[in-house]
């Protein structure tokens, strides 16, 4: 009988291959110019889908027996460079993934959810020009998820993230006949971007503090949740604070809520699985994975819990006014990220919030996703529904309703306009720089012509208000 | 017969030559576009075997004009993988010149620039290189007068750079203050990189000149190889500090007017301005892994943004002038461009999986141990970056379905650059550890003969590097 680690290793193997293989197979004839035919696309996703959560469900019944350490894969060093001279650091990037209970946990719900919007997809998308596309797309998600859910290291994980930013960016611009879902992508992935710079700084930030970015330096080796950092405590604020903005960013944490609704530009099936289920919780799996940051700082958990509970105050309250049904669930599942991320700072003091977080976490995405792929139909039922009683279904009364008739009409306007976010992000952030910079580029082109002794007035052409950052 | 007895690298600067002879003889467009073809792609034969003669054990083959114990044109760790690189920028230009436009593609003086820039990549004395320099930054004002555009911003430019570059020359090597000369160089090669305000340059080339020409006066980044070369084994410490604080603001400031820009072709510029000054904020640094990153970034760069360069220029081609002030929605007429567009921009940023991604890994990391700001400031121009090369592919490609009775598919030609740029930057990017390897050998060649000149107290021309 094989070995329990060697079993597990094997089975990581698995795990981590099946979406970079869906990834090649679905790819690789699109940049041929090759075009697979839907059932062959689906075999393809079913085949690598079943392949990986079955191998995963084999990694956790293969878990207990493991000496209680979590399996490595080591896919070898992608990268390493030695400066010649003995006593010089060396930079290295090390593939390796690790499988405990809080990565397994996230690449299991990957594989369970995005099988479950495979299939559905399938159906929701026969005959859509951008069939290919869309599982395209959805492998790269896939990729980056299971990417980012098994990394052991930071520079690993994101690789994953970066995956997992720009497969949600171009599905939300999916429907690209029309310009709002590419405007939404643009501001979706501007977000990102932002995110991902904070993450990639934090990622640094750790090579410079322990010397690499292996998570068994923060974890001290321990078993996830109980590892203990070796930073200080203000080394692990500094550090917890980057890592929480990036994961503000991905999980659409206040200030950057904005994006939330406009990602819901995307088609239903991506909508449920990276919105509501996956991705908006990347940001809440980023902060468990780094848990041993928040037990060495109080203000970094204090934090976490304010903006967490600031989210889901925010959420709770412009849920309330909305009046389709993406919109509401995206703003509902943004309620109980914003719960999750309070939890998660929580655990500073309370350690086993961080299982209820964990445990929230998996359940919250099941559920949501569930609501997401009945929407469409359960608008329908409501039409029937409608329709045999010959007038509207009786509403059940807002939260609003109970507030203070003095703070009421505000509260309204607040959660209509989904408290001035986007308009904030717009007119204090994304209108000043353009402006900015497109007053710089008048100057270069008056300079220019002055230069080269020319009058063509084409200085002027960019003096009309650009609307493509405009909500 | 010993394949690498042949006198390759000779080769690679007559092919081009003789290719621009035969140029003159042609009139019809058909022939002069396949005849232009097989010369470029002869020459990108030869220049791959060069490197694979420097790799496989056979300097010696490799080099060229032996004078007093002094190489002239040498292949080393550093131009060896650049050397076809360059060759393949140009036979890609070639390649995806519509046939409609050849008859006003200037061959001959493309295949002329090819010799005189696969040159100066090899040369490695600093007067020549100087000297092939100029004559390369001249070159493209002969387009400009043909194509009666104005002359007098390209001309200053050019100028600027020759004249300190040539000043550079003479204190260095003529007079033996080679530290005080690496400052000329310093200036020329800011100028001629598009250092800001000289990043003003780029652009109006950009503007007025066909975008074959200014893409292959651009992507090959020069500049970046008369650093490596003249300034980073000479330069004072504080003298590169200075290079890499003014090259950081110019690269976020190009990084801030690309993400804004809505003309395709300054867009482009900037992009380009961009990547150039990163890769001198790696020279600034100069530390090994620092340079390690500028060097992997230079060529992984120079290839992307050629391929995004070219998307671009076949794009112009069917569309006519474009502007990214509206949704053109382009991806129905050509899907397969709008994946290269999107494939090499992601590939020009340092997204994983490209061959830019160890670079700009790299370079936060040195950047980020030098002062946690100039990080910040290299994390944020690769973000904003990011946000323009997204920014135009969603205007380009989609938000409006664009309907025309005319085919605009690509074409074989196309379909065949763009799968070389494609196999490229997966192979270079999933696989990167022996090119990785070969620029980290070259920084820290680089950075030891900086070590030995720096440590000299008169440092003659002799001391310079070979």
């Amino acid at each position: 009988m094989p070995d329990a680690e060697q079993l597990m290793t094997s089975l990581g193997t698995v795990v981590v291959a099946a979406p970079a293989v869906l990834v090649a197979v679905l790819g690789l004839p699109a940049l041929l110019g090759t075009r697979l035919t839907e059932a062959t696309t689906m075999r393809a996703v079913r085949s690598a889908v079943a392949t990986g959560l079955l191998a995963c469900i084999a990694v956790l019944a293969v878990m207990p027996f493991a000496a209680g350490r979590p399996a490595v894969v080591d896919l070898g060093e992608w990268v390493a460079l030695r400066p010649a001279g003995a006593g010089h650091e060396h930079y290295h990037f090390a593939v390796e993934f690790e499988f405990d209970l809080l990565s397994v946990a996230l690449a299991l719900l990957s594989f369970l959810l995005c099988g479950t919007i495979g299939v559905f997809a399938a159906r929701y998308l026969h005959r859509e020009t951008g069939f290919n596309r869309f599982f395209i797309l959805f492998a790269l998600f896939l990729f980056g998820m299971v990417t980012a859910s098994l990394a052991d290291t930071i520079e690993t994980l994101f690789v994953g993230w970066e995956f997992v930013g720009l497969s949600s960016a171009l599905l939300v611009a999916f429907f690209h006949e029309r310009p709002a879902p590419p405007r939404n992508g643009l501001r979706v992935w501007i977000v990102y971007r932002i995110s991902d710079a904070a993450l990639l700084l934090g990622a640094v930030v750790l090579h410079d503090m322990v010397g690499e970015g292996d998570f068994d330096r923060i974890m001290g080796g321990a078993q996830w949740p109980h590892g203990r950092t070796t930073l200080t405590e203000s080394q692990s604020t500094a550090l917890g604070l980057l890592l929480l903005f990036a994961a503000a960013g991905k999980s659409a944490l206040v200030p950057f809520s904005g994006w939330l609704p406009r990602a819901m530009e995307g088609p239903t099936p991506s909508s449920a699985v990276f919105y509501g289920a996956l991705s908006v919780h990347l940001g809440a799996f980023l902060l468990l994975r780094m848990n041993p940051l928040i037990a060495a700082s109080v203000w970094l958990a204090v934090a976490i819990i304010a903006m967490g509970l600031i989210t889901a105050l925010y959420a709770s309250l412009v849920v309330t006014v909305q009046t389709d049904i993406k919109s509401a669930l995206s703003f509902a599942s943004l309620a109980q990220v914003g719960l999750i991320v309070a939890e998660i700072g929580i655990g500073h003091w309370l350690p086993v919030m961080w299982y209820v977080a964990l445990l929230h976490l998996i359940g919250h995405a099941c559920l949501r996703t569930l609501q997401f792929i009945r929407a469409p139909t359960l608008l329908q039922d409501y039409r029937v529904l409608e329709n045999a009683i010959g007038d509207r279904l009786p509403l059940p009364p807002g939260v609003l309703r109970f507030a203070p008739t003095s703070a009421r009409t505000w509260l309204y306007r607040f959660a209509l306009e989904r408290g001035y976010l986007d308009a904030i992000l717009t007119d204090y952030v994304a209108r000043p720089f353009v402006r900015a910079f497109e007053w710089c580029g008048r100057l270069e082109r008056r300079w220019a012509e002055s230069l080269n002794n020319e009058n063509t007035g084409s200085s002027t052409d960019s003096q009309t208000t650009r609307d493509d950052l405009k909500p | 017969m010993n394949l690498f007895a042949i006198r390759w690298l000779e080769l690679s600067f007559v092919l081009p030559l003789a290719g621009a002879a035969c140029m003159t003889l042609f009139t019809d467009a058909r022939r002069k576009s396949r005849w232009c073809l097989t010369f470029a792609g002869a020459t990108l034969a030869c220049t791959a075997i060069v490197s694979l003669a420097y790799y496989s054990g056979h300097p010696t083959a490799a080099a060229l004009w032996n004078t007093s114990g002094r190489r002239v044109l040498n292949v080393d760790e550093i131009n060896a993988p650049l050397l076809p690189l360059v060759a393949l920028l140009f036979f890609l230009t070639a390649l995806t010149t519509a046939r409609t436009k050849f008859a006003r593609f200037p061959c001959a003086g493309q295949l002329i620039r090819e010799t005189v820039l696969l040159a100066a990549f090899a040369c490695t004395l600093p007067g020549p290189l100087v000297a092939l320099l100029a004559i390369d930054a001249f070159m493209p004002l002969l387009e400009l007068r043909r194509r009666g555009q104005p002359l007098r911003l390209q001309v200053i430019h050019a100028a600027f750079f020759v004249l300190l570059m040539f000043a550079g020359w003479v204190v260095s090597s003529g007079m033996g203050f080679s530290r005080f000369g690496s400052l000329f160089y310093l200036a020329g090669i800011m100028v001629r990189t598009g250092v800001f305000p000289a990043h003003i340059g780029v652009t109006n080339m950009f503007v007025h000149t066909s975008f074959g020409t200014a893409l292959l006066f651009a992507t090959p980044l020069a500049g970046v190889y008369a650093t490596a070369r003249l300034v980073l084994p000479i330069a004072p410490a504080w003298a590169l500090s200075l290079l890499g604080i003014v090259a950081l603001a110019t690269a976020l400031y190009a990084a801030c007017m690309g993400a804004v820009e809505r003309d395709v072709r300054r867009y482009f510029a900037y992009l380009i301005v961009s990547h150039a000054s990163l890769v001198l904020v790696g020279f600034g640094l100069h530390t090994p892994f620092a340079v390690t990153g500028a060097l992997i970034m230079w060529a992984s760069a120079a290839l992307a943004l050629t391929g995004l360069g070219l998307t671009l220029r076949s794009l112009e081609s069917r569309f006519g002038s474009l502007k990214l002030d509206e949704f053109r929605g382009l991806y129905d007429q050509s899907p397969a461009l709008a994946i290269c567009f999107l494939m090499t921009g992601l590939a020009t940023i340092g997204f994983p999986g490209t061959p830019g991604f160890v670079a700009v890994e790299l370079l936060v990391d040195e950047a980020v141990g030098a002062h946690v700001a100039v990080g910040l400031f290299v994390v944020l121009t690769a973000a904003i970056n990011g946000i323009g090369v997204v920014r135009a592919y969603l205007l380009l490609f989609t938000g409006r379905r664009h309907v025309t009775g005319v085919a605009l598919g690509i074409t074989p030609r196309e379909s065949i650059a763009v799968w070389a740029m494609t196999a490229l930057i997966l192979f270079g990017g999933l696989m990167p550890y022996a090119y990785v390897e070969s620029r980290h050998r070259s920084a820290l060649n680089i950075l030891r003969d900086r070590d030995t000149n720096l440590n000299t107290s008169v440092v003659t021309p002799e001391h310079q590097p070979h």
